[in-house]
């Protein structure tokens, strides 16, 4: 067999249904390959980066691993976004990348880069397979790399004359890196302690976060049967939505820059503080030195790296997130302890009254003629959807819109929110649900959008078209880069420097430029029917919603503040209650 | 708060120290490329900062290194290092020598000096109190090979700065745990 066959063969192997990627060169007799055999369908997005993205999502949404495969020079380079995204989220993503012949590579050689070297702090792990004997093993090892311990992209470079070389095929492996060897079992001491603690607790919160969704389904259903038999609320990151319903009594929102009042104010008020699989980001502590001040901290995490990096703990656990919620259910009736229930009910009492201020109420005038809330836009957008008896499956851009679906979009199983928190990747959402789209052929797809992050990879709508994916692009179109000049409106004395949406595309007829149905809302009494039309809309919608365009988010956390001094927006600051 | 024993509790008490410590890492690597540049791309692109570093194999196949690395941080960043240093796949081990109990550093240094006279005389009279070896001679110039504590050779350049130290070229420290103890 050719290298290039191998390759296919051992992905075969590996359960691997679809590749994301775009040819070029350095990656031709792998592309042949791929046209002469019939296991792994290849589905050719008009960018890179939107490959790499489309295989994040992916990953994301079916819990395997995703892959990509770009050919060499300005290929590998225009993964680089996408990798960095995979690596702060912690998603599981193998990119091959083409590389010129062995013999030419140091010379300069036509689209030579040193692929390995510019994205090696982009990923996990990387090579250059340089042995045609180990080409097998190493892409195994990528995939074993990518999808364990705590899960990132993984880049294996193949010289093209490795790909056209002949190597015989053994399915049996060997493993390359002993030095490898992610701890999965958490310390039963750990537990113990952890679960005294959270049982002596007056004002406990958990905080949750993506390491329960990349744990999988599993640790979704600890997660949920964990929170019922403690009676604790619970709060969640941005990466850690859907992993408890967010239509439960005990969820309180999202906590962080733009949390709600109450996970915020509980956050910072408790007296033991259960961190799952979340990372103590800057966008979710806010000030470090003022975070959480009083609470004895439990911090359970895969990578020890995380453990007293930002916030010191008291109680650390390391290990895979599902295994530890089990431990600690399996711990909650041995200990002997009951929970002080007259202390929780008068923690819940004070948690009602935060949410009693209703930190996401807006004012939206019902009126004929009137503009649409980008809020309310996402809140019918969200009724509509269960009104249809569906679960969609959500991602987003980057920016105001992004916060507004964490806010407004209830999500209520894992898996089911696709969106760039650690890097924060505009032209993310529209790539990623080509990814979701592929991976479930029959659901509910929507990316909802800003007008200025889908011009970023707005060329994927000729994927769109190329593969009739059914998705809905829901643009809430305020014409700002809205996120930016609200930071320019509250931070920057009101001076929108280059953050007006100059010199945008008619979307309508953009969208059937490229073949695919295009629509319109413009004022409140056209939202409704907009929306539905789009639903009921059998292949894919560009939809334009235009919303008030200086419209801002709230609740919002100034950068580097403390969680009580949370800002709820002018409607709402008379009513926010001494903390 | 009576929630757990103290011993746990210790973590928020250190809270507040951020003075700066000494850290020297001794890890075992797999011997293959890019491990090194692995490694100080991770102190570059984190801030941390490397003060000396060595990198040799150690075993009999050549498929193991060892690189000691001398670093200086707060407590929590030493431990960050650590963690992220153990966290690359071709790391077997990370060990911060001076945390692990006593240990032996030393470096190698080679120091040419240009001379004549006098001058040439006092600095081979230093040579000898410092133990240092003559390693190669000219009529003009000397160049002097000397192992041992980093302290050490920064008094023996030191003293032959004012005596046509032209040019220096040092190794930065191996460090190894003493007694029977191993990484
Ligand atoms: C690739 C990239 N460049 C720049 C930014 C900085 N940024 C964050 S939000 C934002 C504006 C996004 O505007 P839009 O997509 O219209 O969304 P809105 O905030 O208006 O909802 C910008 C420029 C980013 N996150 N990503």
């Amino acid at each position: 067999m050719t290298g290039a066959e191998v390759l296919l063969q051992v992905l075969a192997d590996l359960g691997v249904e679809v590749i994301f990627g775009y040819p070029g060169g350095a990656v031709l007799p792998i592309y042949d390959a791929i046209f002469q055999q019939g296991k792994i369908r290849h589905i050719l997005t008009r960018h890179e980066q939107a490959a790499v993205h489309a295989a994040e999502a992916y990953a994301r949404s079916t819990g395997k691993i995703g892959v990509a495969l770009v050919t060499s020079g300005p290929g590998a380079t225009n993964t680089v976004t996408g990798l960095v995204d995979a690596l702060m989220d912690s998603i599981p993503i193998v990119c091959i990348s083409g590389q010129v012949f062995s013999n030419l590579i140091g010379n300069d050689a036509f689209q030579e880069a040193d692929t390995v070297g510019i994205t090696r702090a982009a990923t996990k792990f990387n090579y250059l397979v340089k042995e045609k004997e180990k080409l097998a093993d190493k892409i195994r090892e990528a995939f074993y790399i990518a999808g364990s311990g705590r899960p990132g992209p993984v880049l294996v470079d193949i010289p093209k004359d490795l790909q056209l070389a002949q190597i015989p095929y053994s399915k049996k492996e060997t493993k390359i890196h002993p030095s490898y060897k992610p701890v999965t079992e958490p310390s039963h001491q750990a537990i113990k302690d952890a679960v005294k603690a959270m049982k002596k607790a007056k004002r406990p919160i958990f905080y949750t976060g993506g390491g329960i969704i990349n744990s999988g389904p599993h640790a979704s259903e600890g997660l949920r049967e964990l929170v019922k038999i403690s009676g604790f609320p619970c709060t969640s990151t941005l990466m850690g939505l859907g992993a408890y319903p967010a239509s439960d009594k005990q969820f309180l929102g999202m906590l962080g820059m733009h949390g709600t009042y109450e996970a915020n104010l509980a956050t910072h008020g408790c007296d033991v503080l259960i961190a799952l699989g979340a990372r103590f980001d800057d966008r979710v502590t806010g000030s470090v030195k003022d975070f959480s001040p009083n609470a004895l901290k439990i911090h359970a995490d895969i990578d020890p790296s995380q453990i007293n990096k930002i916030i010191l703990v008291d109680i650390p656990i390391i290990g895979d997130v599902a295994r530890t919620i089990e431990l600690m259910i399996e711990e909650w009736d041995k200990q002997p302890i009951s929970v002080d229930q007259d202390a929780l009910k008068e923690w819940w009492d004070q948690i009602e009254q935060w949410r009693g201020v209703d930190c996401l109420k807006y004012q939206q005038d019902m009126q004929a003629g009137e503009v649409i809330k980008p809020q309310h836009a996402i809140r019918r957008l969200s009724e509509l959807v269960r009104a249809k008896g569906k679960e969609a499956y959500i991602s987003t851009e980057v920016g105001q819109h992004q916060m507004w679906t964490a806010q407004y979009f209830p999500f209520e199983s894992p898996n089911h929110f696709m969106t760039s928190g650690g890097l924060g990747t505009m032209g993310y959402g529209l790539p990623a649900a080509v990814g979701i789209q592929i991976a479930h052929p029959d659901a509910l797809v929507i990316d909802i959008a800003g007008e200025a992050s889908t011009m970023m990879n707005i060329q994927e709508l000729a994927t769109i078209k190329q593969y009739r994916l059914p998705l809905k692009v829901f643009i809430l179109n305020n014409r700002y880069m809205g996120m930016v000049r609200q930071w320019q409106e509250l931070i920057h004395g009101g001076r929108y420097s280059e953050s007006y949406s100059e010199s945008l595309p008619d979307f309508v007829k953009l969208a059937e430029s490229f073949g695919i149905k295009g629509m319109r809302a413009r004022t409140i009494d056209e939202l409704d029917i907009m929306v539905n039309a789009m639903l009921d809309e059998p292949g894919p919608v560009v939809m334009e919603i235009q919303v008030e365009r200086e419209e801002n988010c709230f609740p919002m956390i100034p950068a580097g503040a403390p969680h009580n001094q949370i800002l709820l927006g002018p409607v709402k600051e008379k009513t926010k209650i001494a903390s | 708060m009576d929630y757990i024993d103290k011993k746990i509790l210790q973590n928020s008490a250190q809270q507040e120290k951020d003075e700066f410590i000494k850290a020297v890492f001794s890890l075992i690597v797999e011997n293959e490329s890019g491990v090194l540049s692995r490694v100080i791309g991770l102190f570059a692109g984190r801030g941390y900062n490397i003060e000396s570093l060595t990198v040799a194999p150690v075993d009999d196949c050549g498929r193991k290194s060892r690189i000691n690395i001398l670093t200086s941080g707060t407590p929590m960043v030493i431990n960050q290092i650590k963690e992220q240093l153990n966290k690359q796949i071709p790391v077997y081990q990370v060990v911060n020598l001076c945390q692990q109990g006593p240990y032996v550093a030393r470096e190698l240094a080679l120091i040419k000096v240009v001379s004549k006279g006098s001058e040439r005389a006092e600095a081979l009279n230093l040579a000898d109190a410092f133990r240092a070896q003559v390693v190669d001679a000219s009529v003009d110039s000397l160049v002097f090979e000397l192992t041992g504590k980093t302290e050490k050779i920064d008094a023996f350049v030191d003293l032959l700065r004012p005596l046509g130290l032209v040019e220096l070229s040092r190794t930065g420290i191996a460090a190894i745990g003493r007694g029977c103890q191993t990484i």
